[in-house]
C-alpha cells in the first residue's frame, strides 16, 4: 500500500498504541497535520510547545506507556527542549517528533530551521534525522522501542517536509522484528552476583533499602514489597520513587535526602547495608558524599550499568530490570527479624516525626493543606507538582501508597512541569482524580495552559500554594544569605481566581484553615477545571533540611 | 593515566558528534581520535585516548556504551596491542649542509621525506607514539615549521 511519510508516521503512532499526542502544528507539519485532522488518535493542543512535552511526559508516568509530543521545525522544536530535558532526566519514555525544513535547505538557515538532532543530542536517549521516507518506518519503529526499553528515555525524531509527503509501499510486516546492533539492555541479573547480594542480607543487622524511580518506571511496586517484608528492612524512597512502597506501612521511613525524614536519614547513616534499587545516589540524595552511610556495604540494582560506582563507590553492582532481579532474590531469600533495628528507628520517628502546627486562627500552613488533600482524595489521587517548596510539601505529606501517583520533575527540577504534566495524566487516568500542587511562581511559567484545560474541559485541579514568594530560594536567602531577598518577592502577582475566571475556569480564594477541606471536596465534585488559590503563611519553611554540602544526619528541624 | 579505547560504532552521519558531546558535556578529554570505515562499511571504528583515574575510565566505557550507535568498546590499555601513528613534520633545510644530517637522522628512524624544496623537508614517519615523540625532539633544534600528527589506531594483538 502506498503511504505518504505523513500517513506512515500516524499509521505507526496507531501500531504502537498512541491514542493521544500533544501537538502544536506548524508549516512543515502541515502534511502530518492533514492526516492527523481524520485520524483516529486524540490531538490535544497545548498553548505552548514546552507544555505539549511535558503532558506526553505526564501521560507516560500516570500510564507506564510512551508519552507522544509534536512540535514544528525551528522555534516549536526548541521550545520541547526543555520538556525532553526532563524527561531524560527523569528516564521517562516519550517520542518528539518535530517537523524539519525540507532535507534540500537543511544546513542553508532556511525560514524555521534549527539542528534540532545537534541541540537534544545530550538530552534524549537517542534521536534521528530522517532523511529520506525509505528509513521513516524503521526509525519509528525504533525510537517507540529505544524509549520504553531498557533504562527508558526521550526519543526524538525530526521529520523534514519533504519526507513528510514522499510515498512508500509500507508493509507492516517487514517491520516487526527490531534489530540494533549497539542496543541490548540487560533484564536479568548475573546469578552470582544475587547470591552474594542473598548471603550478605542473611548476614546484616542494620539493613535499609533505598528505593527510586527504577521501582516505579519497572512496575516493581509488588516485588519491592514483597521484599522489604521478608527480609524485614526498612523502606526510604527517593522522590522519584514515592509510592513505589506504602507510606502507611510501619517499615516505610519515607523520604530521604535533602528534605527528606530525620529518621530515613538516620537509618541510612547508621545502617550496616544498603540495598539501592533503581536509584542513582544523586546529590540531593546523598549530601556530602564523603560522609554518606560511613558504615554501609552497598548493593546496587539497576538496569543502567552507567548509573553504578557513579556516585558512590558500590560493592555488589547487580545489573538488571528491578522486577526480575527482586523477582529471582525472592526465591532465595528466608524470613529475617531485625527487632532491634526496627526499634531504633521507631525512637526516631518518635523523636523527630514529621511535623507543623496549624493554629486554626492563624494563616494557612502548606503542610495542612497537603494533609487535607491526602486525606480527602484517601491517598488515591494522581499528583503532580511544580518544582520548588510547593514540591517538597507535596512529597513530605501527602502519603502515597501506589506507584504512578506522584508525578514530578526531580532530576531537572522544571519550574512549570505540573500543569501540563496534570493534563497528560488526566488523559491517563481519566477515571482518577488529579491534581496540581503548584506554587504561585512555577503556575505562572506554563499558566497558559488554563486554556487547554478548558477548551479539552480537562477536570484537572490546581492547589496553589501562594505565599507571593518564589518560595525554596527565598528560604535559602533567610537561612544562608542574611535575609537578602534578591528577586524573590513576587508582590505583584495577578490575581490568580480572575486568571481562572478570564479562561472560564472556575477558582476560589482559601484563606482559612477551616475552608480547606470543603474546598478541595467542591473541586473535585465539580468534576471540571479548578483552581484553589490557597494563601498560605508567607514565610514558612521546608524542613527538614540538610544544607548544601553537609552530610544527611545533619539536619536544620527548623526548631521543632 | 592515559587510556586508548577502541570505539567500534554504526557509520552514520552524527555518530562523532554523539561521542565528542559525550566526552564535552561530561567534561572528560580526548587526547586524539582517529576514525574510519572498517572492512565492513556499515561499521566504522574510532580510535581515541583518554586520560583519567579508574573511576573516569570506567564512567567513559559505561557512557559509550549507553550511546545506541556504539557497537562496542574495547579498552585497548589493557590488552596486547600494536598502535601506530602517522606524522608530517616539515623541517627547515638551512643553512645548506643541514639537509644531508638530517637524511641521515631520517634514516636512523626509518622515515620517508616525502617532499623537498630548497628551504625545507617534508619528512613522513609512522610508528609508536614514543618514536613520533622522540622524533619530533630530534628535529626540534632544526626548526620545525608546521607538524600535523593523525590521532593513534591501534589493534589488539588477540
Amino acid at each position: 500500500m502506498k503511504l505518504s511519510g505523513a500517513q506512515i508516521v500516524v499509521k505507526i503512532l496507531k501500531e504502537e498504541g498512541v491514542d493521544v499526542v500533544f501537538g502544536y502544528p506548524g508549516g512543515v507539519l502541515i502534511p502530518l497535520y492533514d492526516v492527523l485532522y481524520d485520524a483516529d488518535i486524540k490531538h490535544i493542543l497545548p498553548r505552548h510547545e514546552q507544555a505539549g512535552a511535558h503532558a506526553a511526559d505526564g501521560y507516560a508516568r500516570a500510564s507506564g506507556k510512551v508519552g507522544v509530543c509534536i512540535g514544528t521545525s525551528g522555534p516549536g522544536a526548541t521550545n520541547l527542549v526543555t520538556g525532553i530535558a526532563t524527561a531524560y532526566m527523569d528516564s521517562i519514555p516519550i517520542v518528539a517528533i518535530t517537523g524539519q525544513v525540507q532535507t534540500s535547505l537543511i544546513g542553508g538557515d532556511a525560514f524555521q530551521e534549527s539542528d534540532i538532532t545537534g541541540i537534544t543530542r545530550p538530552i534524549t536517549k537517542h534521536n534521528y534525522l530522517v532523511k529520506d521516507v525509505q528509513d521513516l518506518p524503521r526509525i519509528l519503529k525504533e525510537a517507540f522501542h529505544i524509549a520504553r526499553t531498557g533504562r527508558p528515555g526521550p526519543v526524538l525524531v525530526d521529520l523534514p517536509k519533504d519526507v513528510s509527503v514522499a510515498t512508500l509501499d509500507y508493509d507492516p510486516q517487514q517491520f516487526e522484528e527490531i534489530k540494533i546492533k549497539g542496543y541490548k539492555p540487560t533484564y536479568k541479573g548475573h546469578f552470582g552476583q544475587i547470591n552474594r547480594a542473598v548471603e550478605l542480607i542473611n548476614k546484616s543487622k542494620k539493613p535499609i533499602i533505598y528505593a527510586g524511580g527504577g521501582v516505579i518506571l519497572s512496575s516493581a511496586a509488588e516485588e519491592l514489597f514483597k521484599f522489604a517484608k521478608i527480609i524485614n528492612a526498612p523502606v526510604t524512597t527517593t522522590l522519584m520513587g514515592l509510592g513505589g512502597f506504602p507510606e502507611t506501612d510501619d517499615l516505610s521511613v519515607g523520604m530521604l535526602g535533602m528534605h527528606g525524614t530525620y529518621y530515613a536519614n538516620m537509618s541510612i547513616t547508621e545502617s550496616d547495608l544498603i540495598i539501592a534499587i533503581g536509584t542513582r545516589f544523586d546529590d540531593r540524595v546523598t549530601g556530602k558524599i564523603e560522609e554518606f552511610a560511613p558504615n554501609a556495604t552497598i548493593i546496587h540494582i539497576d538496569i543502567d550499568p552507567a548509573a553504578i560506582s557513579k556516585n558512590v563507590r558500590v560493592d555488589i553492582p547487580i545489573v538488571g530490570d528491578v522486577k526480575i532481579v527482586l523477582t529471582d532474590m525472592l526465591k532465595n531469600l528466608k524470613q529475617l527479624e531485625h527487632k532491634d533495628w526496627l526499634k531504633k528507628i521507631d525512637e526516631w520517628k518518635k523523636f523527630c516525626p514529621m511535623q507543623y502546627k496549624q493554629d486554626q486562627n492563624g494563616p494557612l500552613k502548606p503542610q495542612y493543606i497537603i494533609e487535607q488533600i491526602s486525606k480527602v482524595t484517601n491517598g488515591n489521587a494522581v499528583i503532580t507538582t511544580e518544582v520548588g517548596q510547593n514540591q517538597m510539601w507535596a512529597a513530605q505529606f501527602y502519603k502515597f501508597t501506589k506507584p504512578r501517583n506522584f508525578i514530578s520533575s526531580g532530576g531537572l527540577g522544571t519550574m512549570g512541569y505540573g500543569l501540563p504534566a496534570a493534563i497528560g495524566a488526566k488523559f491517563a487516568r481519566p477515571n482518577d482524580v488529579v491534581i496540581d500542587i503548584a506554587g504561585d511562581g512555577s503556575i505562572q511559567m506554563n499558566i497558559q495552559e488554563l486554556a487547554t484545560l478548558r477548551t479539552h474541559n480537562i477536570p484537572v485541579i490546581i492547589a496553589l500554594l501562594n505565599n507571593n514568594y518564589l518560595g525554596m530560594v527565598r528560604q535559602w536567602q533567610e537561612l544562608f544569605f542574611n535575609r537578602r531577598y534578591s528577586a524573590t518577592d513576587l508582590c505583584k502577582n495577578p490575581d490568580f481566581v480572575k486568571v481562572a475566571n478570564a479562561y472560564d475556569i472556575k477558582a476560589k480564594k482559601v484563606t482559612k484553615p477551616d475552608e480547606v477541606e470543603n474546598a478541595i471536596k467542591e473541586a473535585i465534585k465539580s468534576n471540571e477545571p479548578y483552581l484553589l488559590d490557597f494563601i498560605i503563611d508567607r514565610e514558612e519553611n521546608v524542613y527538614p533540611m540538610v544544607p548544601a554540602g553537609a552530610p544527611i544526619c545533619k539536619m536544620l528541624t527548623g526548631g521543632k | 593515566m592515559q587510556h586508548l579505547i577502541s570505539v567500534t560504532v554504526e557509520n552514520r552521519f552524527g555518530v562523532l558528534a554523539r561521542i565528542s558531546g559525550l566526552f564535552a558535556g561530561r567534561g572528560y578529554n580526548i587526547g586524539s581520535l582517529a576514525v574510519n570505515a572498517t572492512e565492513n562499511l556499515d561499521v566504522s571504528t574510532i580510535i581515541l585516548t583518554v586520560t583519567g583515574d579508574d573511576k573516569v575510565i570506567e564512567q567513559v566505557i559505561k557512557q559509550l556504551n549507553r550511546l545506541i550507535d556504539v557497537i562496542k568498546v574495547v579498552d585497548l590499555t589493557e590488552k596486547e596491542n600494536v598502535s601506530r601513528e602517522l606524522m608530517l613534520i616539515k623541517v627547515s633545510a638551512e643553512p645548506a649542509g643541514r639537509r644531508s644530517e638530517i637524511f641521515q637522522l631520517c634514516e636512523v628512524f626509518r622515515t620517508k621525506v616525502v617532499g623537498i624544496t630548497q628551504k625545507n623537508l617534508i619528512i613522513e614517519l609512522t610508528g609508536a607514539a614514543s618514536k613520533i615523540e622522540a622524533f619530533i625532539e630530534i628535529m626540534r633544534p632544526y626548526g620545525i615549521i608546521e607538524l600535523v600528527r593523525t590521532g593513534i589506531i591501534a589493534i589488539a594483538r588477540n
